[in-house]
């Protein structure tokens, strides 16, 4: 007797949402499935991988990351160029520099950095705030300004600041990431309130929040199966947005990314180990139903579009 | 659930002067609105239209098809009319619901009709003869029924089960019986039968007062043993929040604060 694999019918899909412009353009989403499920429904856009760069120096980064980065992470500019040049899909900057905790540069300064780095690139562009919610709406509202026309995506819109952010992403024609914290009805209630105030559902990009390997991935990894399963299985147009995973912040926080060979012998060499916790860490959420990653190794960012590659 | 709009009825005064001077705009205005609150399918309701049956379905059915991309619910007992009806539909976007057959011989060619245009129908279960005196009896005319659509190669999905909707206030138990029939029917095969009802005439009768209350809480209750469809008024704004309520307990929709706005 002939095996009949047994097929789910999803009656919903994924919205398609086109970043930067041009041949360099990126689209994802557009997904009619449960991920990489190619038998049960279409793929039309490879999930995306965005190299992170920080509008300062990233002090605070492991030795082995800032390795990897080379001598450009002083520059901005430089590095986005260099992460178009290690073969990104997308430029992810994150303005870290005016949390008034850091070196509370001024919104003026912050559109500055975001404009040049736009204009240095030709793949496209994801701008992140400080994730200071209230500086957050200053700097985002000049940065969406400064970068108009390029189709960015700008974030993250919170619950606290969402209306300002929104706004500032509807007038400069830019998407926009929304933010919950690993909450499936809050992600909905967030996404409504969006619409609500006349920003089109079909221009968010929506970011569950993430965790690294270890430091509860599983959260957010049933999260997002969550969101996925409402969005093709109940058809839900709340939930149909694309999904981003801001991953690189968290891995390279975590002991695993930073403890030297001498203090954990068995956990292998500091490197390769710190490497494949983001490669993994990003082919979890992949799983899950990523359709944009933020990444920061290099090495990891190549490992995991060949992971990709081989999955499609 | 699917929600099948109620409004354009001949019993209506409004509509049925629209019906009967060919007035498309007080048709189209209620389908869009309906179409716009939320209904899968508009009912177009014609009664037995004995004159002028064919012709009169066949407009009604292509003015509310000009206004709104949705199936319609043809609602007669004339067969002449039903296939009209039937011919004029637009099926881009979805097949018709045939409202309705029995098990009255007279309305067995409704069924005749369904297999012929791949159409949906609700089977009301009522035989001739007396009413259904329970959920059991409502069965047995329902597998009648069913064994019919089979001969005239109606498939099973495409009938929708009614279990005969009675008024409350002069026959109490026959609520209870509705709600359990509609349990009992979806036993009847698999995948489950889908199951209908004609909601407001559980509270004919009852004081105006009363009424939107005794269907919201009948609705809810029939919804929690699996009704597939009901013929409602989407424009009643407590009847839609009740539903989504519901649906969003029951796990079908993903609850958020403003779940209601949806």
């Amino acid at each position: 007797m002939a095996l009949t694999i047994p097929k789910e019918t999803y009656s919903g899909k994924i919205y398609n949402v086109q970043l930067g412009s041009g041949a360099k353009a990126v689209t994802i989403g557009g997904a009619s499935a449960l991920p990489f499920l190619s038998f049960e429904g279409t793929f039309p856009n490879r999930p995306a991988v965005a190299l992170e760069v920080a509008d300062i120096a990233p002090d605070d980064w492991p030795e082995t990351l800032k390795k990897a980065i080379g001598g450009v992470s002083a520059n901005p500019v430089q590095w986005a160029k260099f992460c178009q040049e290690q073969g990104a899909d997308i430029v992810a900057l994150r303005l870290i520099g005016t949390h008034p905790d850091q070196q509370n540069k001024s919104p003026e300064e912050a559109a500055k950095v975001a404009a040049d780095v736009a204009a240095a690139i030709d793949i496209p562009l994801v701008i992140l705030g400080s994730g200071h919610a209230e500086k957050d709406t200053q700097v985002l509202q000049a940065v969406a300004t400064a970068t108009r026309g390029k189709n960015c995506a700008i974030g993250k819109a919170v619950e606290e600041n969402y209306k300002t952010v929104a706004a500032a992403a509807m007038a400069n024609d830019h998407k926009l990431i929304a933010m919950s914290q690993l909450d499936v009805n809050l992600a909905k209630q967030l996404n409504i309130l969006l619409s609500q105030m006349g920003f089109d559902k079909e221009r968010i990009i929506m970011d569950p929040m993430s965790s690294a390997l270890g430091y509860g991935l599983e959260y957010t990894y049933s999260v997002m199966e969550r969101i996925r399963q409402a969005a093709l299985l109940q058809n839900d147009p709340m939930m149909q947005t694309p999904i981003v995973c801001d991953i690189g912040a968290n891995v390279w926080k975590v002991k695993e990314t930073m403890a030297p060979d001498a203090e954990a012998p068995e956990w292998g060499g500091l490197e390769d180990r710190a490497r494949a916790w983001e490669v993994i860490t990003a082919s979890g959420m992949l799983a899950a139903g990523a359709d944009l990653l933020i990444m920061r190794h290099p090495g990891a960012m190549a490992k995991t579009k060949e992971l990709i590659s081989e999955l499609m | 659930m699917i929600i099948i709009g109620e409004k354009i009825s001949i019993i209506a005064k409004k509509v049925r002067e629209a019906l009967m001077s060919h007035d498309p705009k007080p048709l189209q205005e209620l389908a869009v609105a309906q179409a716009k609150a939320g209904a899968h399918f508009i009912d177009v309701s014609i009664g037995p239209a004995e004159e002028n049956g064919p012709e009169l379905m066949d407009w009604a059915v292509k003015v509310v098809q000009e206004v709104v991309q949705k199936p319609i619910c043809l609602d007669t007992t004339n067969i002449k009319a039903m296939e009209a009806g039937l011919k004029a539909h637009n099926n881009q976007w979805g097949a018709p619901i045939i409202n309705s057959t029995s098990n009255e011989p007279e309305r067995f060619p409704m069924m005749e009709l369904a297999g012929k245009h791949n159409a949906k129908i609700i089977a009301l279960t009522l035989g001739k003869g007396s009413i259904p005196a329970d959920a059991e009896d409502r069965c047995v005319i329902a597998s009648e029924i069913m064994a019919r659509g089979m001969e005239f190669g109606v498939p099973m999905e495409n009938i929708f089960l009614d279990p005969l909707i009675l008024q409350i206030c002069t026959m109490q138990d026959q609520g209870k019986q509705a709600i359990r029939a509609v349990k009992m029917f979806q036993e009847l095969n698999d995948p489950p039968m889908q199951t209908v009802v004609g909601l407001s005439n559980i509270s004919n009768g009852a004081p105006k007062a009363v009424r939107a209350i005794i269907n919201r809480n009948f609705l809810s209750m029939l919804l929690y043993e699996g009704l597939s469809a009901a013929i409602i008024d989407p424009l009643d704004k407590d009847m839609m929040d009740t539903v989504k309520t519901v649906e969003m307990i029951l796990g079908k929709t993903m609850y958020a604060h403003s779940y209601l706005d949806m």
